[in-house]
C-alpha cells in the first residue's frame, strides 16, 4: 500500500519535470524553424532588395532627324550603303538638341549618354522604314547603362556613377522634362545575353533551360520508372540486383561535377557531339538525375498496398496486368513527385555544365536542340562575375526569374500529387 | 494501361532517336574558348561583331588560359574550337601538344596588355611598395640572418618604417586563375630576385621559394570573383586586393591603387611596360578552321580594328590598355597574311 503511494507520488513529483522537458522540447524546435525562417527571409530580402532595379530600364525619348548627308545615307534598302552609313551622328544630334547647354566640344560626352546599340536599332528601324529617311521622328531609345545606374543608384554606396558632374546635370535635366524615363524592363525578357548591361536579358538562358529540360525529363522519367518497375516486380533478389541497387544509391551521391566529366568523355569526346548544346546538356543532366528518379519511384512502389496487387492476381491477371493496371497507376503520383523534385534540382545545376561547354557567352536566343545555349543558373554566374556594376542587379533579377521556375515546379509537382494521390 | 505502355515506348524511342541522330554538324557560329581575363574584352568584340555583321555572334567560354588550350589543341573540325584567349604567350609544350592532334597551323594575336593591380579604399593611405617589399611583406619565406624562415612579417612597417604600422592583409586570386600565375611570376618573383639572398638558391629552390604565397592568414584567397574582393576593400579600409586593372578602372572613384616601384597603374604606363606587373593578352586562331566556319577573318579583323582597339576604342571603355599604334598596324597585317606561328618564336 505504501509503495502504491510513494510510487503514485513519484510519478506527481517527475511530472512537472516532465512537462518542463517536453515544452524545452518543443522550443527548440521553434527556434530551428526560426533560425531557419530568418536565413530564408534575409537571403529574399538581399535578393529582392538588390534586384528589383533589374526589372526596370532606362529610356531616353528623342527628336531624331533622318538627315541624308549627316548619315552618309540616301538609301536604307541598299546593304552596301547602310554598312558604310554613321547611325551615331543623328543620335548625337539630337541629345545636343535636346540639351541646348551643350557645345560642339561636348560631342562625346553626349555620346555617352545614349546605349552604344542605339545606332543599331536606329538602323533596324531605317531598313524597315525607308520612307523615314528626311523626316524627323520622336524615337525611344536605351540609355547608356551609366545613365542607368545613375538615374537608379544615385546616392547609393554600393554603386558607382560614372558621368561627369556635367553630363549628371544635363540627365537631371532631361528626367525633369521627362525625356529620361525608367519603365518595365522589356528587354530583359526578350533578349539573348549581353555585355552592356543595358541590353542583357534571360531570355536565351530560360529557352536553353527549358529545351535541357524537355531533354532531361523525355529521356529520364521513362528510363528511370521502366528500371525502377524491373528492378521492384520483376528482379529476381540476387546478389547481381543487390550489387545494382547499392550502386544506384551510390550514383545518387556522387558530385554532380563527376557527371560533367562523364558527359565530356562520353558525348562530345567519343560520340563527337557539338560542344554547348542543350541536347548534351539534357544528356548530362539525365545522368544525373535518373538515380533520384529511381529511388523515388521504387519507394512509390513499394508503398502500393500488397492486397490490392494480390486482389488482382486472384482474379487471374498476369504479372504484367497487375503493374501496368494497377501498381503503376497508383504509384504514378509518387513517381511524377520524386520526377518534378529531380528535375529542379537538375535545373539549379551549373557545375556539370561547366565541362561540356555551356557555361558560355552567347548573345543569341538559341532555337533547337543543337543551337549553343546557356542555362538561369550559368547566366547569374556569370552576370555576378562581371566587372560591371549595373550587372549585380541583373544577377539578382536573375535569381529572382529563377526562383519562379523552382517554385512553379514545385507548385506542379504538389499540385499533381493531391490530384492523383489516393490514400488507403 | 496499354495506351500508357504504348506512350512510354514512343517517348523512349523519341529520346533515343533524338541522341542517335545528333549529326557531326557543320557550325556556323565561331566558337571560342580561354583566359577569363581576355573574356571581358573578347565578349564585346564578339557582340559588336555580331550586331554588324550577317555573321551570328560567337559563342565564348571562359574556360581559363591553360584550360583552352587543352580544348583548342584537342584537334581539328566542327566539334572543336576555332579560336582560344590567353592571357600569357602559348607554351611550346602546348604548341606541340597542337601539332601532335593535328592542329597545324595557328596564328598569334597578341592584343594588348592587362596589369595587375594592388587596391584598397580610397579611404585608406596611398601606398607606395617595391616589389622587394611586396615579396617581403606576402612571400612565404623570406631570408632572416642567411637563413630562410617562415615569413615573421604582420604589419606592414615591420617590412619597412616608410610603410603604415597595419596589419598586412590582402585578398586575391586563387591558385587556378591566370592572375595568381602572373601575379607570382611577375610581382613576387620579380621582388624575389632582388634579395642578395635569393642567387645563392638552385634553380627548383628559386622557384618554390620566390612564387610561394603565404598561407598564415595574411594573404587570403578569395576565389575567382574579383567583384566580391573589390566589395570588401571598401567596406574595410586596412585591407588591400589584387585583381585585374579593368576592376580598378570600373571602380576608380572607390577604390586607388598601390604604386609599384614608383609607378602608378594606370593605362599609359601599362601600355609602355613601365609598370612592372603587366602581362601580354592573346588570341590564337586555327587557320584549318578559316573558311570552313564562316567569319573567323572578319571576327579577327574587328578585333584589331581602330574602332575597337585605337586611343578611342571601344575596348578601351572596358579596361583594356591597348597596343601603340605600330603594334595595331601590325596586327592588322597579320589578320591579312596569317602568319603561322613556329615553335622557335615560342622558345
Amino acid at each position: 500500500m505504501t509503495d502504491h503511494t510513494s510510487q503514485a507520488e513519484l510519478v506527481r513529483r517527475s511530472l512537472k519535470g516532465r512537462y518542463r522537458k517536453e515544452r524545452r522540447f518543443r522550443a527548440y524546435g521553434i527556434v530551428a524553424i526560426a533560425i531557419a525562417l530568418a536565413a530564408l527571409v534575409t537571403l529574399f530580402t538581399d535578393i529582392v532588395g538588390k534586384g528589383y532595379t533589374g526589372f526596370l530600364k532606362t529610356t531616353i525619348t528623342l527628336e531624331v532627324t533622318m538627315d541624308p548627308d549627316l548619315m552618309y545615307l540616301d538609301d536604307p534598302t541598299d546593304p552596301k550603303q547602310v554598312r558604310m552609313a554613321d547611325f551615331v551622328a543623328p543620335l548625337v544630334a539630337a541629345v545636343g538638341r535636346a540639351l541646348p547647354s551643350a557645345t560642339q566640344d561636348d560631342q562625346d560626352a553626349l555620346r555617352r549618354l545614349i546605349n552604344p546599340y542605339a545606332s543599331s536599332e536606329l538602323r533596324d528601324a531605317l531598313i524597315e522604314n525607308p520612307e523615314w529617311m528626311g523626316t524627323t521622328r520622336t524615337m525611344s531609345f536605351l540609355a547608356h547603362s551609366n545613365v542607368d545606374v545613375y538615374v537608379k543608384h544615385k546616392g547609393d554606396a554600393a554603386y558607382s556613377i560614372k558621368l561627369t558632374d556635367q553630363q549628371q546635370a544635363w540627365v537631371d535635366d532631361l528626367r525633369a522634362r521627362e525625356l529620361v524615363e525608367t519603365s518595365f524592363n522589356d528587354v530583359f525578357f526578350t533578349s539573348g545575353d549581353s555585355r552592356d548591361p543595358a541590353k542583357a536579358g534571360v531570355l536565351g538562358a530560360i529557352v536553353g533551360s527549358l529545351l535541357t529540360m524537355i531533354i532531361t525529363l523525355v529521356l529520364a522519367f521513362p528510363i528511370g520508372v521502366a528500371a525502377a518497375i524491373y528492378l521492384e516486380e520483376f528482379a529476381p533478389r540476387n546478389k547481381l540486383t543487390d550489387f545494382i541497387e547499392v550502386n544506384i544509391n551510390n550514383l545518387a551521391a556522387v558530385p554532380s561535377i563527376i557527371f560533367g566529366l562523364l558527359g565530356l568523355a562520353i558525348f562530345i569526346n567519343l560520340f563527337g557531339m557539338p560542344r554547348s548544346v542543350p541536347v548534351v546538356g539534357g544528356l548530362v543532366l539525365t545522368l544525373m538525375t535518373l538515380p533520384t528518379i529511381i529511388i523515388s519511384s521504387r519507394a512509390a512502389i513499394k508503398s502500393v498496398p500488397p492486397s490490392v496487387r494480390e486482389a488482382a492476381e486472384g482474379i487471374g491477371a498476369s504479372k504484367m496486368q497487375v503493374v501496368l493496371h494497377h501498381v503503376l497507376p497508383l504509384a504514378l503520383p509518387g513517381m511524377l513527385t520524386g520526377s518534378i523534385i529531380g528535375m529542379a534540382q537538375a535545373l539549379g545545376e551549373t557545375a556539370p555544365l561547366l565541362l561540356i561547354g555551356m557555361v558560355a557567352f552567347i548573345v543569341e536566343v538559341p532555337e533547337g536542340l543543337f543551337d549553343a545555349a546557356t542555362v538561369l543558373p550559368v547566366q547569374v554566374f556569370l552576370w555576378a562575375g562581371s566587372p560591371e556594376l549595373a550587372f549585380i542587379e541583373r544577377a539578382s533579377a536573375a535569381i529572382m526569374v529563377l526562383l519562379a521556375f523552382l517554385m512553379s515546379m514545385n507548385a506542379l509537382a504538389i499540385w499533381l500529387r493531391k490530384r492523383l494521390e489516393r490514400r488507403w | 494501361m496499354i495506351k500508357l505502355n504504348k506512350t512510354f515506348a514512343t517517348l523512349a524511342l523519341a529520346g533515343t532517336v533524338a541522341v542517335m541522330s545528333a549529326p557531326a554538324m557543320a557550325r556556323d557560329t565561331i566558337s571560342i574558348v580561354g583566359s577569363s581575363t581576355v573574356y571581358p574584352f573578347a565578349t564585346v568584340v564578339a557582340e559588336r561583331f555580331g550586331s554588324n555583321t550577317d555573321f551570328s555572334t560567337p559563342k565564348m567560354e571562359s574556360t581559363g588560359s591553360g584550360g583552352g588550350m587543352k580544348i583548342f589543341c584537342q584537334g581539328i573540325g566542327t566539334q572543336n574550337p576555332d579560336i582560344t584567349n590567353a592571357s600569357r604567350r602559348m607554351k611550346s609544350s602546348e604548341f606541340e601538344l597542337c601539332q601532335s592532334n593535328g592542329v597545324k597551323d595557328i596564328v598569334e594575336f597578341r592584343i594588348g596588355s592587362d596589369g595587375i593591380v594592388i587596391a584598397s579604399s580610397q579611404e585608406a593611405d596611398h601606398m607606395d611598395l617595391t616589389l622587394k617589399q611586396l615579396f617581403l611583406a606576402l612571400g612565404e619565406k623570406v631570408p632572416q640572418n642567411g637563413e630562410w624562415v617562415a615569413n615573421p612579417n604582420k604589419n606592414w612597417s615591420d617590412v619597412d618604417s616608410s610603410l603604415p604600422n597595419k596589419p598586412i592583409r590582402v585578398m586575391g586570386p586563387p591558385p587556378t586563375s591566370g592572375t595568381r600565375d602572373s601575379f607570382n611570376e611577375l610581382a613576387l618573383e620579380g621582388g624575389c630576385d632582388q634579395l642578395q639572398e635569393a642567387e645563392s638558391l638552385s634553380k627548383d629552390e628559386h622557384k618554390a621559394i620566390c612564387q610561394s604565397i603565404r598561407e598564415d592568414g595574411a594573404f587570403i584567397e578569395a576565389g575567382e570573383n574579383d567583384n566580391l574582393i573589390v566589395q570588401k576593400l571598401i567596406g574595410d579600409k586596412d585591407m588591400y586586393g589584387v585583381f585585374g586593372y579593368s576592376f580598378l578602372e570600373e571602380n576608380a572613384d572607390r577604390l586607388q591603387a598601390a604604386s609599384l616601384n614608383g609607378v602608378e597603374p594606370t593605362q599609359a604606363n601599362i601600355a609602355e611596360d613601365k609598370y612592372p606587373v603587366a602581362r601580354s593578352l592573346f588570341f590564337y586562331v586555327k587557320k584549318a578552321h578559316v573558311g570552313v566556319v564562316p567569319g573567323i577573318v572578319e571576327y579577327a579583323s574587328e578585333f584589331v580594328s581602330p574602332r575597337a582597339m585605337g586611343p578611342n576604342g571601344y575596348l578601351k571603355d572596358v579596361g583594356l590598355i591597348v597596343p601603340t599604334r605600330e603594334a595595331l598596324m601590325e596586327l592588322q597585317d597579320k589578320v591579312e597574311n596569317m602568319p603561322n606561328l613556329t615553335l622557335n618564336e615560342l622558345k
